[in-house]
């Protein structure tokens, strides 16, 4: 008899895990370990202490939001690698803004920065269709050098209170400005991609081009606000950079669309689009912050840092293509 | 009397078509009435896809009107159609993948719950109404990737009738089903046709258009070459209509005068892979057809892709000209003269990027060099030979082959395979989704490569061009030689269906 139901019961967890979507789960497994890994080890250099966890979530705040926008250009078969070169942009052209202009038009400032090259991008994609890569790498380049031309490769300081306390330098009780920002970034991506027909005809559209076409979907219009979205978030990601560290400057955002990607991929939206997964992102992000984090608090020296991240990332992406 | 007090459902009338000069439909007549199967066929080219997406919006037409239950229609996009009841289910199917069957049957129409969000329950609820409709259980929540080629036509059809299609367009429906898939579609037809849906069937497959359609087009050349009530014709007649030039001969046996005391070119004792080939023999003359029945999943593509060394045997022995041989792989089958042109060519038989020239070329490459570089020269010699003998219809040798018709496409695998003068050809499905035309000539080029000293092994599910190459057919079964029967010991198709399906000893 008891061996009897210990079969079943090994054959039904055998089922379960067998059932269990590796793609689309790894990214919790990969974070409970490595949180309990560091809560182990670091745990006496402070890394489970409030304050700590609290900077994480400051630090992967602008992560987040970029993100966030990345998993509906991911899910539309597309990519943006000038995410980060834009947020740089738009953190010179904020504080610019404010410092001759006033609070208003520079927050619009760095809006319309990001909404501009955006729509460029989104254009060049989906009106002549050059693969987004491409467009995208090249904007890399001309965003990145566009900063530090107009800077003169000077850092822009930002005096304006208001602005500081609300773009990401300010807390709200116990609550970091930034955690408010991710909140508002994941809640409205969830729902505008799993409830509402937007988030359905972009993850049509990165599923089965052909088919959504057929279906009626206006195909290019879908990829091009997806860039446009994706420019707009990246532009915002800047502005809570030059928030939390008072200043503009071309350097803020350097090499964040890797990070950003990985943590959309990690969160099991699939490379080749078709579905879009934003809390698996939240995570994924928070991931690459812990991952950071942890590395810090352990005395690696940034080399070192680069090296363990890199292996981790191979590692959890590995272990999501397992079926 | 009916046909006459109401309306047909569509009617479309001296249908013109050109794309630039081309003219593609020349003055086309072609009218659907309710509750009808109504086959649509022609060569590849001769118009029916073309007028089939007039219909459907996708191109407009330059001349001609279309009437839709009696009233002039005006289409002039997919949306228009739709909203004259119009469906499709395509060919290449046309679902998302990574969303859910619900999803997919309301795409870019969903249902809307709380709040004015997108409930995926009520899409569920719906569609679970609309398979109840239509006889089958699907489960709505289920991802269109999780499931079965044969249920992804289920929801195309589904999708369709969501959006209360009146006509339905299938275009070739059953290519990629399993036989009991195809005989749960054809109920499902019957189910449709009883609630007044007519079906438009497009098909190559005349046994299909015999069994299910009531009326039948056939188009050549742009124009209309036959319409006729399925029951007052025969087969003879419409493949006629179809090629028009008395080519139907090709599809019977010929007798090529083999010699019986001819050399075994191939044979194959005892043979059993992982692959499901328990216990497989057979042997084929030098010049001699032989070919392969079963049903599907019987071992004949795995006999296939063990004599093509893709596959590896765990027991039971393989001889080439008496001598034992044993591949590990396709390179290795090359060498002993063993060439297989494999079942899906898009996949397996092609690089669909690539030229005609560097397809066509490619396992010929050694005879082709001039020191150790490539020579244009005996490249462009090699390929216009071959376009020549082959009758592969291009226009330019260097545009990508995808750009070819599927039989060109199949012509091209076969000569690219044939020029390697392998001893033994092994073909499997080799005119799966061409027309008729290019499958008696596919046909032909069969039996002159056996007539020249060589043996082929023959694969097909259809019968009668099975029949009307093979010298000797082998019948497999469970992985298993079930019986082998000389031409002459057959009698005709059904015959051959009984003993394939086990109902006669």
């Amino acid at each position: 008899m008891s061996t009897q139901s210990a079969e079943r019961e090994s054959s039904a967890l055998h089922k379960f895990l067998s059932r269990l979507d590796w793609r689309s789960n790894i990214i919790y497994i990969a974070f409970i370990i490595v949180f309990i890994l560091f809560a182990v080890t670091l745990g006496d250099n402070g890394f489970l202490s409030v304050g700590n966890t609290l900077n994480i979530i400051r630090q992967t705040a602008t992560i987040s939001v970029m993100a966030v926008a990345m998993t509906f250009v991911i899910a539309n078969a597309q990519i943006d690698l000038s995410v980060g070169s834009v947020a740089g942009l738009s953190s010179v052209v904020t504080a610019m803004t404010i410092m001759n202009y006033g609070l208003i038009p520079g927050i619009l400032a760095g809006l319309l920065a990001g909404a501009i090259i955006g729509a460029i991008n989104g254009g060049l994609v989906a009106v002549l269709r050059i693969p987004s890569f491409l467009v995208t790498l090249g904007m890399l380049g001309l965003a990145a050098g566009l900063a530090q031309w107009i800077t003169n490769s000077a850092p822009q300081p930002i005096t304006n209170q208001t602005y500081v306390l609300l773009f990401g330098g300010g807390d709200f009780g116990p609550i970091p400005g930034l955690f408010i920002w991710t909140c508002m970034a994941v809640g409205i991506g969830w729902i505008v991609m799993n409830r509402t027909r937007y988030g359905r005809q972009v993850q049509a559209t990165g599923g089965n081009r052909t088919a959504a076409e057929y279906t009626g979907i206006r195909t290019a219009r879908t990829t091009f606000s997806v860039l446009l979205i994706s420019g707009i978030a990246a532009g915002l990601a800047g502005m809570l950079y030059a928030g939390r560290l008072q200043s503009g400057r071309f350097q803020w955002g350097q090499g964040d669309e890797l990070t950003v990607i990985a943590a959309v991929i990690l969160g099991g939206t699939s490379l080749f689009g078709g579905r879009g997964a934003i809390i698996g992102t939240l995570f994924g992000s928070l991931f690459m912050g812990l991952i950071n984090n942890g590395l810090i608090l352990a005395g690696l020296e940034s080399s070192q840092q680069q090296v363990v991240r890199g292996a981790i990332i191979i590692a959890a992406v590995a272990l999501s293509r397992k079926k | 009397m009916s046909d006459i007090m109401t309306p047909p459902a569509v009617r479309m009338r001296s249908i013109v078509k050109k794309f630039g000069p081309v003219e593609v439909l020349k003055s086309v007549n072609f009218e659907i009435r309710h509750g009808e199967v109504h086959a649509l066929a022609g060569e590849n080219g001769a118009g029916k896809s073309t007028l089939m997406k007039v219909l459907q919006g996708v191109h407009q037409i330059t001349d001609g009107e279309i009437e839709v239950g009696g009233e002039l229609a005006m289409i002039r996009d997919t949306q228009d159609a739709e909203n004259y009841g119009i469906g499709m289910v395509f060919q290449e199917f046309s679902l998302v993948p990574s969303m859910t069957v619900a999803q997919n049957i309301f795409l870019n129409r969903e249902l809307r719950g709380k709040f004015g969000f997108v409930s995926d329950r009520l899409a569920e609820k719906e569609a679970e109404r609309i398979f109840q409709r239509m006889g089958v259980s699907v489960d709505p929540s289920a991802e269109v990737r999780n499931l079965g080629t044969g249920y992804w036509q289920l929801v195309e059809i589904a999708k369709a009738l969501a959006k209360n299609a009146k006509v339905l367009v299938m275009d070739e429906p059953t290519a990629s089903l399993a036989k009991h898939e195809v005989d749960h579609l054809f109920a499902l037809i019957e189910t449709l046709t009883a609630q007044g849906i007519a079906i438009v069937y497009i098909s190559h497959r005349m046994d299909e258009i015999r069994r299910v359609a009531d009326r039948i087009t056939v188009l050549r050349d742009g124009r209309v070459a036959m319409v006729e009530k399925v029951s007052e014709v025969d087969s003879a007649q419409i493949i006629e209509a179809i090629i028009g030039r008395g080519l139907g001969s090709q599809l019977v046996y010929q007798d090529r005068e083999r010699d019986y005391d001819a050399p075994i070119l191939l044979q194959v004792d005892h043979l059993s892979s992982g692959s499901g080939l328990s216990d497989v023999s057979l042997e084929t003359r030098a010049g001699e057809i032989v070919g392969l029945a079963g049903l599907m999943g019987s071992g004949r593509t795995e006999l296939a892709r063990v004599l093509g060394g893709i596959d590896r045997s765990t027991s039971g022995t393989v001889r080439i000209s008496g001598r034992e041989v044993g591949f590990s792989n396709p390179s290795q089958a090359h060498k002993e003269g063993v060439a297989l042109i494999p079942e899906d060519r898009r996949e397996q038989g092609l690089v669909l990027q690539h030229s005609v020239t560097d397809n066509l070329t490619l396992p010929m490459m050694h005879e082709l060099m001039s020191g150790p570089l490539l020579s244009p020269r005996k490249t462009r010699r090699m390929t216009d030979q071959l376009v020549h003998d082959y009758e592969i219809k291009v226009s330019d040798v260097d545009a990508p082959i995808s750009q070819l018709s599927g039989g060109n496409q199949q012509k091209v695998v076969i000569a690219k395979w044939m020029n390697t003068k392998p001893r033994v050809l092994v073909m499997d499905e080799p005119t799966s989704g061409v027309d008729i035309g290019t499958k008696t000539e596919i046909l032909e080029m069969v039996r002159t490569y056996a007539g020249e000293g060589n043996a082929v092994i023959f694969i097909s599910s259809e019968l009668p061009e099975l029949l009307a190459v093979s010298d000797r057919v082998v019948i497999l079964r469970d992985g298993q030689t079930f019986r082998t029967l000389e031409r002459s010991e057959i009698e005709g198709e059904e015959q051959l269906q009984l003993i394939i399906q086990g109902e006669a000893a």
